[in-house]
């Protein structure tokens, strides 16, 4: 095990909406954490990823958000609550390839419909809530193997 | 196939450390959207894409893509080619666009990320 039983890593970032500058930085932040804790690469990947995306999801459509992660011994819990827009469909959104996405995201390479179900893709566990006009929590949890 | 037959096969100027070439390419993948790139691609392949923004290179990293080839003589900023210096990403320019770019490292044994 790459820490003691009752030992919690934890992280915490707020995240601006519209900042591409930055995007990522919480995510990288957070795999060189898993990869100081001798987490196997493929794991690494998964919460690398589904992070990644998350915090995309907040520079794209909302105006602020706070990532949070948690490590024990045995998973990896992140956590994103946004203050933005909401979604009106949960059902339709987690479909592939489904955005609402303006444009100008798209020149900038996101948008394609593929976040939330990536980021259910890596995750083993996976949660989503969302109020329109308030803003939407995700809580995904990895396993190490 | 390493780094250094696709810069030739792409005749691309390359941005890398030396020994760099030698690394081994397993599979591609072209893409300008970086959702696909992280939905779809396997590790230790190779990003050919037209996007010069800074996520491409975080967008690399968090998928463990070894190197990027950027297609239509894109160049991107000083400040993109720093953070793949920084992050240890090979980075190639070359003059062809992305489907002729991506045929011709097919065409010479570079399979896909979906091998589909």
């Amino acid at each position: 095990m790459p820490l003691n039983t009752n030992e919690i890593t934890e992280g915490d970032f707020q995240i601006i909406g519209g900042n591409f500058t930055n995007a990522g930085e919480a995510s990288m932040q957070m795999k060189a954490k898993l990869t100081e804790l001798g987490i196997d690469e493929a794991t690494i990947r998964r919460a690398a990823i589904a992070t990644f995306e998350a915090e995309m999801n907040v520079i794209i459509y909302a105006a602020a958000g706070r990532l949070r992660y948690y490590i024990t011994a045995h998973n990896i819990t992140i956590k994103l609550e946004d203050m933005g827009p909401g979604i009106e469909n949960i059902e339709l959104a987690m479909q592939e390839g489904y955005s609402t996405a303006p444009d100008w995201v798209r020149e900038m390479g996101w948008g394609a419909g593929m976040g939330l179900p990536n980021m259910k893709k890596n995750s083993d566990e996976f949660k989503i809530d969302s109020v329109v006009g308030e803003g939407t929590s995700v809580e995904m949890i990895i396993n190490f193997s | 196939m390493t780094l250094k037959e696709i810069a030739d096969l792409l005749e691309a100027d390359v941005i890398a450390d030396p020994e760099d070439l030698n690394i081994t390419i397993k599979n591609a993948c072209s893409a300008d959207m970086m959702s696909a790139v992280l939905y779809y691609h396997t590790p230790d392949s190779l990003l050919i894409t037209g996007l010069t923004q800074p996520h491409v290179i975080r967008t690399a990293e968090i998928a463990g893509i070894k190197s990027i080839v950027f297609v239509l003589d894109k160049k991107p900023g000083a400040e993109i080619i720093e953070l793949a210096k920084q992050k240890k990403i090979p980075i190639l320019f070359t003059r062809f666009c992305m489907y002729t770019a991506s045929g011709k490292l097919y065409e010479a044994g570079l399979p896909g990320c979906l091998f589909k």
